[in-house]
């Protein structure tokens, strides 16, 4: 009842955006059906949503130009079975108009952001880390194919619109600590569900302070503590990162009413945040560096959607440069679009990591889903800048994974065990 | 509907990756998606169930990954019906989108024993443990929701508006 005072008065950023797309004047609970912007599919999920539509003789694209198919998680194909399941999506394409993303493009958040979304949209997508787009002050959530596929014939969904978790950060990071370890953190304090069904708005002066690729880094991962969408209001660095890539003309202003509803506010203070990892088998497992530093590993990954772009190259390279990983332990980067590829190569910073003994694998979502590219031998441990440790996740059930950031990634890769980056920056 | 089988019971976050490994991925057959069910939870898993029994589990079941196959791989392994404290957001649309039935409730999940024979009433969302005795309620499905279960899932939902829009 508490709710029926505060209708017509203000609204959290998924209240407006959710309003705005369903002509309704919609608050947490309602549902409502909403209109789409965006929406993709990657070549895991997309055979399915297409074999729905065809089920439902409606094999068409609302809205082509912005319906994106990407082959990304076996990019390029290692087998002859997903070989075939990419052909469903290239001839889709070219039955609908459909936008095909090939198997050199990179990763579909990654590539949503950098190409596609802009703030106020509205992104479905039949993957759960679409809520990276969240970053760009945009309503992204993933779903499943029936789910997708129906959206992407009608151009529509239907949603409930979440209660919304108010995260404020404040404080400055020290050396040797990011966004990541953030993240991380959080889900470690909300848990793993501590926001299932719910959306979360980051905000407060940290996040203000905040570069794009730290905040696509804390939306990707909003899943992970089970929440639908990570939201972030739009400001200049919000506009500079369109102009840049030539939609400066879509950015507007999106945030929060002052006096909206949550469901509750959570409030961190980074100043004293250490490195922080998540040990196996799941997100919300973390632990500080010191409580695991010097445990041995075998494979380190550096990439993905999570941690996969220039800037995360560039702190791995600058710890890296001039020096070798340990003859034990593997290295693989894996940066996360053609975009970053391209800028890493024009900046040296691959061939700083080849030459430190990186494996340089393609764009793509392979070595962390565990399609192929870097899966894990029995009782082998990986330290990898992704999203998600659960057990069997790169492949192997046998196998352990510790996340943490690209800077963490870098020192273990140079000492063969967990090892704290703050020595080397 | 009305479903009866043994409880299968399983701990917190039961994730996509442990209900249908991303090895299986490479393709969208019920069948061969089924025989993998729950393979990464426990191996031994299709071996030891028989077709209509029930999974149990604790909070945030199907978290992890978007995958329709978790939800698919379950229906057509022959589980009846998942009961949990609670699923994760994507898992829950999808199981619904697919047609398997799933019910919330914290006080059948505690009051179950693995092996229990359970006899389900999704549409008063009762749940008996015949074993015990006992009787749980589950929380019920908003109306929208319920409307696209009673049509099958959301593809038979979509074909009936068309239809209905057509005629």
């Amino acid at each position: 009842m508490e709710r029926s005072r505060t209708r017509l008065v203000s609204k959290t950023i998924v209240e407006k955006i959710l309003s705005e797309h369903s002509g309704l004047d919609a608050y947490a609970g309602d549902i409502v059906v909403a209109d789409i912007d965006a929406a993709l599919v990657q070549d895991g999920t997309g055979p399915l949503a297409v074999q729905q539509l065809q089920k439902l003789g409606m094999e068409q694209a609302a809205n082509p130009e912005r319906t994106v198919l990407f082959i990304d998680h076996a990019a390029p194909s290692p087998r002859k079975e997903l070989s075939n399941a990419h052909k469903i999506l290239r001839d889709f394409a070219a039955k609908t108009g459909a936008i095909l993303s090939e198997v050199d493009e990179g990763v579909c958040h990654q590539r949503m952001v950098e190409d596609y979304m802009n703030p106020g949209e509205v992104l479905i997508g039949a993957d759960s880390h679409t809520c990276t787009a969240g970053a760009l002050g945009a309503f992204a959530t993933g779903m499943g194919s029936t789910d997708v596929a129906i959206g992407i014939a009608s151009g529509k969904t239907w949603l409930r619109v979440p209660e919304t978790i108010k995260v404020y950060v404040t404080g400055e990071f020290k050396k040797g600590v990011y966004p990541k370890d953030l993240m991380l953190h959080f889900i470690g304090m909300i848990g793993a569900d501590g926001a299932t069904y719910q959306s979360i708005e980051f905000c407060g002066p940290t996040i203000d302070a905040m570069d794009m690729s730290g905040r696509f880094t804390l939306a990707n991962m909003a899943v992970e503590a089970g929440a639908k969408a990570g939201l972030f209001k739009t400001d200049e660095t919000t506009k500079k990162y369109l102009e840049e890539r030539g939609r400066g003309d879509r950015w507007r202003e999106i945030a929060a009413d002052a006096d909206a509803t949550y469901e509750r506010v959570v409030e961190i203070d980074v100043t004293d945040l250490e490195p922080t990892i998540s040990c196996p088998h799941t997100v919300d497992n973390t632990k500080t560096i010191s409580e695991v530093v010097g445990t041995k590993v075998d494979q380190v990954f550096i990439g993905t959607c999570t941690n996969g772009r220039i800037e995360d190259l560039r702190i791995a390279a600058q710890i890296l440069a001039g020096k070798s990983r340990n003859p034990n332990t593997r290295l693989l980067v894996c940066p996360a679009s053609k975009e970053v590829y391209l800028q890493a190569i024009e900046e040296g910073i691959l061939a700083k990591l080849a030459s430190a003994g990186a494996a340089i694998i393609n764009p793509g979502c392979g070595a962390c889903v565990g399609v192929h590219g870097g899966i894990l031998g029995d009782g082998e441990v990986c330290l990898a800048t992704q999203n998600r440790n659960f057990q069997g996740r790169m492949g192997n059930t046998e196998a352990f994974i510790y996340l943490s950031s690209p800077a963490v990634a870098a020192a273990t890769a140079l000492e063969g065990v967990i090892a704290d980056p703050r020595k080397y920056l | 509907m009305i479903y009866k089988g043994n409880a299968w019971k399983f701990g917190r976050d039961i994730d996509t990756d442990a209900i249908i490994p991303a090895r299986y991925l490479k393709t969208s057959d019920p069948d061969e998606l089924g025989r993998h069910c729950m393979e990464d939870a426990d191996p031994e898993f299709m071996n030891k169930m028989k077709k209509g029994d029930i999974i149990v589990a604790d909070e945030n079941f199907g978290c992890g990954s978007s995958r329709e196959h978790a939800p698919i791989s379950i229906k057509a392994a022959g589980i009846s019906c998942v009961i949990a404290k609670s699923f994760a957001r994507i898992f829950y649309r999808n199981a619904i989108n697919t047609g398997l039935a799933i019910l919330e409730s914290a006080e059948a999940v505690d009051g179950i024993s693995a092996g229990d024979e359970i006899e389900v009433d999704t549409d008063k969302g009762e749940i008996k443990n015949l074993t015990t005795g006992a009787v749980y309620h589950a929380k019920p499905f908003p109306e929208f929701i319920s409307n696209i279960i009673k049509q099958g899932g959301l593809i038979s939902y979509v074909r009936e508006k068309m239809r209905s829009q057509a005629g």
